[in-house]
């Protein structure tokens, strides 16, 4: 058996369990640390593709920074339990339906795929996924866009701060 | 080792997961929470792609996203702050001032 596949098929397994919470939990705080978990099997995901970087970064930015801003406005609306309503609209039983239909519709066009992955030296090995590496394609053939994602989180500070304040 | 295939399927399934979440659920902080994990299933396809690839591009794409997520999260929770104070109410279907 190989231990490459029992890993993916456990971090998989939790990643969609977790998901699963996330969309079913009663309490927005239940939602949030299921997420949280999620991200964190993600990460290990990420490891077996060979993306170290992302997923070091996943666990510091997503399971880290987004999560504790999500945590931090529940508490800070105070919202209790979903009320229990009565059936679901018509166009959130088709949306829920729409949402299984395109799985349905994605399962079969990549079951049909066999993708393998790229057989690479040991050189391109050691290289694949590293800080230097990400690093070396930021800041020469993306560094244009690098700038513009630091302005957009400039923008979205000052708009967040903007939005949310009642008096500035 | 593990097909891409593999990677790819989980991420349509973790996509499609996201995509129910936000068109069944009420709540907004829920839905929000939905969007990252389809922008996550995102972040899985590229780099399954780079992985396939033997290529670093994807990783930088999926560093983009995560800081696109981050100031989606910013703003998004800022609106909710601001919905909630005029409103008393974070349900989406609570909020249809913009409806007809």
């Amino acid at each position: 058996m190989n231990i490459e596949l029992v890993l993916f098929g456990v971090f998989a397994v939790m990643t969609l369990l977790s998901a699963g919470m996330v969309i079913t939990a009663r309490s927005p705080i239940n939602s949030a640390m299921a997420l949280v978990s999620t991200f964190f099997f993600l990460a290990g995901i990420y490891v077996l593709l060979w993306a170290h970087t992302v997923a070091a970064i996943q666990v510091l930015v997503y399971a880290g920074a987004i999560m504790v801003l999500f945590l931090f406005v529940i508490m800070l609306l105070n919202l209790g339990d979903a009320p229990h309503r009565g059936k679901p609209s018509a166009t959130r039983l088709l949306g829920g339906a729409s949402a299984l239909g395109l799985l349905a519709v994605l399962a079969v066009t990549l079951g049909r795929m066999n993708a393998q992955p790229a057989q690479l030296d040991a050189k391109g090995q050691a290289a694949f996924g590293t800080l230097a590496s990400i690093g070396e394609t930021i800041y020469t053939t993306w560094l244009l866009p690098f700038e513009a994602v630091s302005l957009l989180l400039l923008v979205a500070m000052v708009g967040a701060v903007v939005v949310a304040k009642s008096r500035i | 080792m593990v097909p891409i295939t593999y990677y790819l399927l989980l991420a349509a399934a973790l996509f499609c997961m996201g995509m129910f979440g936000v068109l069944v659920r009420t709540n907004a902080l829920v839905v929000f929470m939905c969007v990252e994990l389809m922008l996550n299933a995102v972040n899985l396809t590229f780099l399954a792609f780079a992985r396939m690839h033997g290529e670093g591009t994807g990783h930088v794409s999926a560093f983009f996203v995560i800081a696109v997520a981050a100031a989606e999260a910013a703003i998004g929770l800022a609106i909710v702050i601001a919905v909630f104070r005029s409103r008393g109410s974070v349900n989406v279907d609570d909020i249809r001032t913009m409806k007809h």
